[in-house]
């Protein structure tokens, strides 16, 4: 036991070596941080209501503070919103978690370029605003006239496919269930437009040479983001980078291929103005009731979409993850109340339709940020999304999708870097008080229980270093930083690490008071006893930082997880230390014997023996 | 070494907890009255990050942070917490009325010879504000729950609540603490509360478990009703109960104490204060509330009834009660333990020394 322990300590010791982490990550409170000040904007300038404002702080608390295990101060300012994130050069963070707004699923109506091509010029690379999802394709190389070439290689475009480009996967991706076996499209379909041409080879079919607007529409159905570069085609298509093979740009107006059926006239005409090279749209509020119009993230495309399907709040959770049998990162999302009714629904109806029409598109902050084509009707209220993912867009779209939704849109007013909330003298009190403290228990510990409270003592040492290697490694990978109220938690942790062992020894005492028994065979027997009350009391301890770290918020939960942590080592200390180390002083004759300086001496061992006037009578 | 002190270290103690629950039950009551009329009539003072507070900021190289502090406390500011920032300082504190930011602004520019413009003011609301403070309350329910839950599973349903009625009971005395002292309630304070939940259990917990042990020997014929036992249990643990808690509380009242004295105002006193009166109250109502409160319950029941009448009958039983007792290897270092009758429990441990060695 004593050498699991030891080597449990040099393992963590060698983590430690390794990471070249040697000290805790500190909190907010103890190591200053990042201040960032968010100013909404709404879209008539007038001011935010309360309302949206608390509902905004909850969201960025909920999401400064996701791994519960950190805290981040979130308040309101007037209109503003504060947010001080610990450590400094954290402004990535506080953008990252100010700049996202109400999350919807639409059923997309209608695509098109996301700017106007004025009709007869050759779009050279009028619909481009954005960066080509295709590796190949050079904006220049992507004439406008389409070569029969087009065709065909559109419908093998599946393999090469624009996934190295980050921008295309937004837009490319596939929506299906989240069974493995269930997704025949989904492995090509990763790879965005592609999914789609294999989906849907009739659509694709429809690429063909024409160049003329007719055709264009299934062309663009088959994959909005293709628009910009061209189209997919020219992405695998070997007939050269050169291909024109970008029909659905078509010189004519952009207007006359779109299915327009069930489509708002007035939202229709906003379509037509709508030009995502100038305007992206973004921070825009859409009304969820009404057909809403918007471009994608990289301004590529331009959507009609119609009502909300449904809404970010039905949203159980979200979560990034590797596709076990292709390697390919996905996002997978499961629904809560109405959520996989609402969403069985829109996927069935968006399945039977024609293309476009088959894609659902994720409205975040104004902007389209996936529309990804429905590969089956979707029941049963999980759902995942393959595209040309990378971890960090995988996880970024899993976040926007978990936290959904911001109320209103921000942006960062003023960035400061600031000081310890403590100041540096309350620390070092803190610290010198701490240690003031332990040095009185180790001499009260030595006074009571003599000899034994070296074992004490090499407990709470040993209870130390173990702290301090979970803290300085949990720092390092798991992003737990250590605030004042932690280590004051640690402090008083002492307490319940200590009591283990005074439980314990006081049952030694116990049974040799018995005097039927010899220390040895006492202290086995006082073990026995004294583990079980250890267990359940620390069961208590333990059901408590459970249930506030997944009940509670921001500090609370970072401290019940250090509650958690404390109370786990010092049941390893017990059972690894304390006991073996006793067990084995038991078998020296210092303490077997009853020496008077080994806390188990014959005067405190048995009863009265010496002065029966000390027989209590107060009762 | 002598007296108390020799006792307590040889741990022979014998204090009949159980049987002055009227005194422990009177002195909580009024513990109780005083604390919830505090929280009542004074009500907590809680810290700016609850109700929101003021932020200065403005510029003053040379300035030290004790100069800033002490500058703020001088214009009648409280709860002052100072930050630097790159370019200046960032004072937080409680929400102010106008004619004292004014006050504040004034003694600020003077200090530090600036133009008074040029200490900014920016109004913040509490960051720990509605959510944080409902999801800590639901945690506390549900945690309260899955505790009467798991010590019904681990015990019975009767120990379980006298624990958690000494929880609350804990509770509110720190709370009235808080609101009778006026010391800030900070994030730090309701932390602290939290760690005093999980401890005063702990304590709980580890008395129960020796009450259940002791207690589980009682049946028709024995010679000890179900308060005798659990008293012999208490003065059982007792000697645990009084070490672990100045253990827990040296470090604390370490901390405290130069809080206070080094620091004035602050995390650390705010945080250590909670701690320290809810360690010791903890303790104290596991000893004098939790433990009554069960034996109260526990002497309801038909069985333990019936022991009661039987020895009640036989008078002198008592007495006897606490030799038999000693021979059980549990209740014997609590021997002497037998409730009323104190001539009586003197002559257990000379009637059992033949017996050892």
């Amino acid at each position: 036991m004593l050498l699991v322990l030891l080597a449990i300590i040099l393992a963590m010791g060698g983590v430690m070596l390794l990471n070249k982490a040697y000290a805790p990550q500190y909190g907010l409170d103890l190591a200053g941080g990042t201040t960032v000040t968010l100013q909404p904007i709404t879209p008539n300038g007038s001011a935010p209501t309360e309302e949206s404002l608390d509902l905004a702080v909850n969201i960025i608390r909920d999401r400064v503070n996701g791994s519960g295990i950190s805290d981040a101060e979130v308040a309101k300012s007037g209109d503003n919103i504060v947010i001080s994130v610990p450590g400094v050069g954290q402004e990535e963070v506080v953008k990252l978690v100010g700049t996202t707004a109400e999350l919807r699923f639409r059923q997309v109506m209608a695509i098109a370029p996301g700017s106007p091509q004025p009709p007869g010029e050759l779009p050279t690379q009028a619909p481009t605003s954005a960066p080509s999802p295709s590796g190949t394709g050079q904006k220049s190389s992507q004439a406008p006239k389409p070569t029969g070439s087009a065709a065909p290689d559109s419908a093998a475009t599946a393999e090469p496919g624009p996934s190295g480009s980050p921008a295309g996967r937004a837009l490319s991706s596939a929506l299906t269930n989240p069974s493995p076996g269930a997704t025949p499209a989904g492995n090509n379909g990763n790879a965005g437009n592609n999914g789609n041409a294999d989906n849907k080879p009739a659509g694709n079919a429809d690429n063909k040479p024409a160049g003329n607007t007719a055709d264009n529409q299934p062309a663009k159905a088959a994959d909005p983001s293709a628009q910009p570069g061209g189209s997919t085609a020219p992405t695998a298509n070997p007939s050269g980078g050169a291909d024109p093979s970008a029909p659905p740009a078509a010189p004519e107006d952009p207007m006359a291929n779109v299915d327009t059926t069930g489509i708002d006239p007035a939202v229709l005409k906003q379509f037509e103005a709508l030009d995502c090279s100038k305007n992206k749209g973004e921070g825009a509020q859409d009304a969820p009731e009404k057909q809403y119009v918007a471009c994608s993230d990289d301004g590529s495309a331009k959507y009609v979409l119609d009502k909300a399907a449904v809404t970010g709040s039905a949203i159980d959770t979200a979560t990034a993850g590797v596709d076990q049998s292709t390697g390919e990162w996905l996002v997978q999302l499961s629904f809560k109340g109405q959520g996989p009714q609402q969403w069985s629904t829109v996927t069935t109806t968006a399945f039977n339709s024609q293309p476009p029409r088959n894609q659902v598109a994720m409205v975040l902050d104004g902007v389209v940020i996936s529309a990804p084509t429905i590969q089956e009707p979707i029941t049963g209220g999980r759902a995942q999304i393959s595209g040309s993912f990378t971890d960090a867009t995988a996880n970024e779209l899993a976040n926007q999708l978990k936290f959904g939704a911001l109320p209103l849109k921000f942006e960062i007013g003023s960035n400061e870097e600031v000081s310890s909330t403590l100041g540096a003298d309350q620390l070092r009190g803190g610290l010198i008080a701490g240690a003031i403290g332990l040095f009185l228990v180790l001499i009260y510990s030595m006074l009571y229980y003599r000899g034994l409270g070296i074992v004490s003592v090499l407990s709470l040492v040993v209870a130390t270093i173990l702290t301090y290697q979970t803290v300085v490694l949990l720092g390092a990978f798991a992003g737990f930083r250590l605030s004042l109220p932690h280590i004051i938690g640690l402090i008083v942790s002492i307490g319940i690490t200590a009591d283990s062992f005074i439980v314990y020894f006081e049952r030694i005492r116990d049974e040799m008071k018995e005097g039927r028994r010899s220390l040895r065979t006492a202290v086995e027997v006082a073990w026995t006893r004294a583990r079980r009350t250890i267990l359940i009391a620390d069961a208590v301890m333990f059901i408590a930082a459970v249930v506030l770290f997944f009940l509670a918020v921001g500090g609370v939960a970072g401290f019940a997880f250090a509650m958690g942590l404390t109370t786990l080592i010092d049941l390893v200390v017990v059972f690894m230390f304390t006991k073996p180390f006793v067990a084995l002083l038991a078998k020296r004759k210092f303490f077997a014997k009853g020496h008077k300086l080994s806390g188990l001496d014959s005067e405190r061992m048995s009863e009265s023996v010496v002065n029966p006037k000390t027989v209590p009578q107060e009762a | 070494m002598s007296g108390i002190a020799r006792r307590l270290y040889r741990g022979e103690v014998n204090v009949d907890f159980v049987g002055r629950k009227k005194l422990w039950y009177s002195l909580s009551a009024v513990l109780l009255v005083i604390s919830i009329a505090g929280l009542v009539f004074n009500g907590l003072n809680l810290g700016v990050e609850f109700k929101g507070g003021s932020v200065f900021s403005f510029k003053a190289p040379s300035a030290s942070i004790e100069d800033v502090r002490g500058t703020f406390l001088d214009a009648d500011a409280h709860q002052v917490i100072v930050q630097t920032t790159q370019n200046g300082w960032r004072v937080t504190t409680e929400s102010l009325p106008p004619d004292t930011v004014t006050a504040v602004q004034k003694t600020v520019a003077q200090t530090y010879g600036l133009p008074q413009d040029q200490v900014n003011l920016q109004v913040i609301g509490g960051s720990w504000g509605g959510q944080v403070a409902n999801q800590a309350i639901i945690g506390l329910i549900v945690f309260m729950l899955a505790i009467i839950l798991y010590l019904t599973l681990a015990f019975e349903w009767k120990m379980a609540l006298a624990a958690v009625v000494a929880l609350l009971h804990d509770l509110v005395i720190t709370a009235g603490v808080y609101a009778w002292s006026g010391f800030e309630v900070t994030p730090a304070t309701l932390l602290g509360f939290l760690t005093i939940l999980g401890y005063s259990l702990y304590d709980a917990v580890v008395v129960f478990d020796m009450i259940k042990e002791v207690t589980a020997k009682l049946g028709t014929t024995s010679k000890m009703t179900y308060t005798e036992a659990a008293n012999n249990a208490l003065n059982h643990t007792l000697i645990r109960s009084l070490n672990t808690t100045l253990v827990a509380i040296l470090p604390v009242a370490a901390i405290l104490f130069i809080g206070t004295t080094l620091f004035g105002a602050g995390t650390l006193k705010d945080l250590s204060l909670a701690l320290f009166v809810g360690m010791i109250v903890g303790t104290y109502s596991s000893l004098c509330v939790a433990t009554p409160l069960l034996v109260t319950l526990k002497e309801r029941e038909p069985r333990y009834q019936r022991i009661a009448h039987r020895l009640a009958a036989t008078g002198g039983g008592t007495a006897s009660a606490g030799k038999k007792a000693v021979r059980q290897p549990v209740a014997a270092g609590a021997s002497n333990g037998t409730a009323n009758s104190n001539g009586a429990a003197g002559a257990v441990p000379r009637g059992e020394k033949p017996k050892k060695k």
